[in-house]
């Protein structure tokens, strides 16, 4: 065998999580191999919605996702690359006098994590949203989140990594980690072995895996969102729009893209197969979405979908990720399992656990999401 | 004037539409796409600026050749029979986003 | 057994025959197809009204025609026959069906998709201009509308359908300007004692061609086409001659093609294992010689299986329907589908013979101009596929997709697919089969989001 590459640090996976860390922590001068077992951003990062959305988050990570949204903001001057991120709002509506309250109480309540949502509701929704059909009672507007490309980002982070010194290397199949003494050392298939005092599973729905062979076994699971989109029409409707809905099957969303396509996704997730790297969409889930979209838009009934797709997601029981050092192994951390939410997250997320692991500690709160939550006394 | 030419079967019946906003003659059995490409010389705008479009593939394949109606309906032309009153746009859209 | 349902996709000759030697084995396949008519493409039938005899419609194919079509007719109520109807995705031994906005799906035991193929485009400067069609529509408009794609008409490409749509043409009093054709007359010569096997289908080629050449029509061997003319429409066609001098043909139609290439999508969706063919140049479903795929139950035949033409689908969609039956457990005489094989055997052989005459023009793909559009759904041009594949670092053609959007519309990537392959291919400095496959994805044409679940 030959003499392991050394580094400072070793990220496992080239998701967003990975690529946007590997990309943050060359900022801070550290030196750093992303280990990407197929392409970078190729899995869940690269098939999601696109959705760079805070509000109707879990309240204790909007610091986080207002981090996130920040670096989103100067992203292409960052990376240079664009990575089509527009703030064109992000409008969530309900249909039911009843889940207006709900509207209302998180606005109240994401104002003091300083994000700032406006409720509309009747004719001034409509008035605003002209898309929007009559049967929506009310709508929270979020002005400054908006969308971006999937396909491009993650790549774009690993590029960026590249161009700032980080070794990437994509097509390596980490088959061993283990620590020894003060380092990790880890071995791949065909793309060599490289030692580090440091090493981040960012590995998504595979990381559970990897975070059990340190004994800290997570309940995560497999799915895959149902996504779909429309043939190319005229750039009509500008934000992106989300159902706040106590049925989670009516939890759909959408968003038109400048080239006029309509991306939708939501209500139901598919089945995902992480041992062969595929997801699927069940033709019954489209089937299912469609009167979901036409009852939020019905102008979406003249379209056509010319594809779907799907990719694979880690969930975990409590629907918030992995983050932060591991409670067991020093050197270790973790940012895996984002439960279908993170992409918003994945710029901050990157510059979080750079910092913290350049510097020990992080300005951005992340303690609810310690893997130790779910450590067997 | 067009730009199919009909070579055979023209002693059909007559089909009389609309293309944008004209009244044309098409023969029943025609296809939209042959019922506007013997009256006209393209079907719509491409999406992305790169000017006219007539259809490519004729077979239902290549997707190249949906039109608008006046009602904001899409029609396939070369998978679609003509029918008297359609109203056809080839130029733009007709999309709506209000609900009706 | 009678309750086993077998589904066969398609209508053309592959599918009537394998619905044909089903019945007669007692069951009662469905049969679905996306037109409004049996026949499939090569045997297309014209619209209610319309009364060209099917000699003057297929030629020297009319017998063949109307045998299928009278076997279809036979048929009657021994199969469940939906047309207007398209298999939009698979799963999970169910088809999804589609007819207009509603939406239903169909169990089944077999599959046999008959699925046929459409032309094989390789781009050039202009080919979105109005008045370019591919090569088969131009002959759907004669055969199918009684249309002429132009009045000043240039057929461009390789294959047998080239001389073939020209001499369709002219017998119908279209002006053909010229038939332009990328193949030698060498590579010809090369490919006889592989055509041979074949002597009829080779007699008919060199008839039409001789017709042509008595009637007066240009036609050009060993051409390198440049770029197509025109603004609003086709004006002309710019090419380079076998002795390498610039010409131009005034026109305002252009038939385009070179050679077929199989509908694989479903095959795709049913999750077979595909192999790259190297005749082909085309990554095709793996069958064995009965055309069982690797997902069990799932059997493939005719063009959809790989290029062998009208006669040799009929042959495999019987063959296919042998191999389902007796997957399901009925018996079927050994010797018969043993004659299926042989009769298939020389049909093999010419395929290759065929690519040997007509090769498809790969070489054209390094040749495209940056600004050349590849993708004719999303606009997306060969400078494009370039650039994801040296700046971006896409090492095949799904990565390619993703950052490019090359294949990403409306058709999927049916047209643009395996030019997009060859552009990429040749960016990378690798060979073909190295850059894979675009994954299919569907609904395997669009799905309108009115559509309805039916009660």
């Amino acid at each position: 065998m030959s003499t392991p590459v050394a580094a400072d640090v070793i990220v496992v996976g080239g998701g967003i999580m990975g690529a946007a860390t590997a990309f943050f922590l060359r900022q801070r001068g550290v030196k750093v191999v992303l280990l990407e077992r197929g392409l970078v951003g190729q899995q869940a990062s690269g098939t999601n919605f696109g959705n760079v959305r805070r509000q109707g988050r879990f309240l204790p990570q909007v610091p986080l996702a207002n981090r996130s949204r920040g670096i989103w903001g100067r992203l292409n001057e960052l990376l240079g690359e664009d990575a089509e991120f527009i703030a064109t709002g992000h409008v969530r509506v309900c249909f039911r006098d009843e889940e207006v309250g709900g509207l209302e109480a998180h606005a109240a309540a994401v104002r003091e994590y300083g994000l700032d949502l406006e409720i509309l509701s009747g004719n001034a929704l409509r008035d605003r949203f002209p898309f929007l059909a009559p049967g929506a009672v009310a709508g929270s507007f979020s002005p400054l989140d908006g969308h971006a490309n999937p396909r491009l980002a993650a790549p774009a982070f690993g590029r960026a990594a590249l161009r700032a010194g980080a070794t990437v290397v994509e097509n390596a199949d980490v088959v061993g980690i283990e620590k020894t003494g003060d380092d990790f050392l880890v071995e791949t298939v065909g793309a060599g072995s490289y030692r580090a005092p440091v090493v981040q599973i960012s590995a998504g729905v595979w990381g559970g895996v990897l975070s059990a062979r340190f004994g800290e076994p997570v309940p995560i699971v497999a799915r895959g969102p149902q996504m779909g989109v429309t043939e190319p029409m005229p750039y009509r409707i500008t934000p992106v729009v989300g159902v706040y809905s106590s049925v989670p099957e009516e939890g759909i969303y959408f968003r038109q893209v400048k080239r006029g396509n309509i991306v939708w996704g939501g209500g139901w997730r598919g089945p995902a197969l992480p041992d062969i790297q595929r997801a699927y969409v069940d033709p019954m889930n489209t089937l299912r979405q469609l009167p979901m979209l036409r009852r939020v838009a019905p102008a979406l009934g003249a379209l056509r979908t010319i594809r779907t797709w799907s990719g694979i997601e880690g969930y975990l029981p409590d629907d918030i990720p992995i983050m932060g050092p591991s409670g067991k192994v020093p050197g270790l951390f973790y940012a895996f399992g984002f439960c279908g939410h993170g992409f918003q997250l994945g710029p901050g997320v990157g510059d979080v656990m750079a910092e913290l692991i350049a510097t020990g500690t992080t300005s951005t709160p992340i303690a609810p999401f310690s893997i130790t939550r779910f450590a067997t006394p | 004037m067009g730009r199919f030419v009909r070579l055979a079967e023209t002693d059909r019946p007559p089909v009389s539409l609309e293309i944008d906003g004209t009244m044309v003659t098409a023969l029943a059995g025609d296809t939209v796409q042959v019922a506007i490409l013997t009256n006209g010389f393209a079907l719509r705008e491409s999406e992305f600026g790169d000017g006219l479009r007539a259809g490519f593939c004729l077979m239902a394949a290549c997707q190249d050749c949906w039109v608008w109606t006046v009602e904001g309906e899409r029609l396939r032309g070369c998978s679609t029979e003509v029918a008297a009153g359609m109203r056809i746009v080839t130029k733009g859209s007709t999309w709506q986003i209000e609900p009706s | 057994m009678a309750d086993r349902t077998v589904l066969i996709v398609g209508a053309g000759p592959a599918g009537t025959r394998a619905a044909e030697r089903v019945a007669a084995a007692g069951l009662r396949p469905v049969v679905v197809d996306e037109a409004a008519a049996n026949g499939g493409q090569i045997y297309r039938r014209q619209p209610a009204g319309f009364r060209r005899p099917a000699q003057t419609l297929y030629g020297f194919e009319s017998g063949k025609a109307v045998a299928v079509h009278g076997a279809f007719a036979a048929l009657g109520d021994r199969i469940d026959y939906r047309p207007l109807t398209l298999v939009w995705h698979l799963w999970e031994s169910e088809a999804h069906l589609l007819t207009g906005t509603t939406a239903s799906r169909q169990q089944y035991d077999a599959l046999i998709l008959a699925t046929g193929a459409t032309d094989r485009i390789m781009p050039l400067p202009g080919w979105t201009l109005p008045g370019v069609f591919s090569l088969g529509a131009a002959q759907i408009a004669l055969k199918a509308q009684g249309c002429a794609i132009g009045s000043r008409v240039v057929l461009l490409g390789t294959g047998p359908l080239l001389p073939l749509v020209a001499y369709q043409y002219a017998r119908a009093g279209a002006t053909v300007a010229a038939v332009l054709d990328t193949s030698t007359l060498g590579a010809a010569i090369r490919a006889l004692p592989a055509l041979a096997a074949r002597p009829g289908m080779l007699a008919k080629g060199l008839y039409y061609t001789a017709w042509l050449l008595k009637a007066g029509i240009p036609f050009h061997r060993g051409i390198t086409p440049t770029a197509i003319e025109g603004t609003d429409g086709v004006a002309a066609i710019r090419y380079r001659t076998a002795d390498g001098i610039e010409r131009q043909v005034a026109c305002d139609a252009i038939g385009l093609g070179y050679g077929l290439r199989s509908e694989t999508q479903l095959a795709d969706l049913a999750r077979c294992d595909f192999a790259f063919d190297a005749v082909a140049r085309q990554w095709l479903p793996a069958t064995d010689a009965d055309g069982r795929t690797s997902t069990p139950g799932v059997y493939l035949a005719g063009d959809g299986a790989r290029i062998l033409g009208a006669d040799a689908a009929e042959i495999a969609g019987k063959l296919a329907a042998c191999a389902a039956l007796q997957d399901l457990g009925i018996a079927v005489p050994d010797a018969e589908m043993a004659a299926y094989r042989a009769a298939l055997a020389p049909m093999d052989r010419f395929r290759v013979g065929l690519d040997t005459a007509y090769p498809w023009p790969a070489h054209f793909a390094a040749g495209l101009p940056d600004t050349a559009v590849v993708c004719r759904c999303e606009c997306i041009t060969a400078g494009d596929i370039r650039d994801v594949a040296r700046e971006k670092g896409a090492p095949e053609v799904n990565r390619a997709k993703a950052f490019s959007r090359l294949g990403m519309g409306r058709c999927q990537g049916r047209m643009c697919g395996a030019a997009g392959a060859e552009v990429l291919a040749d960016a990378l400095g690798v060979r073909l089969e190295e850059v894979g496959r675009l994954r299919g994805q569907g609904p395997v044409k669009p799905l309108p989001l009115a559509t309805g679940i039916a009660p």
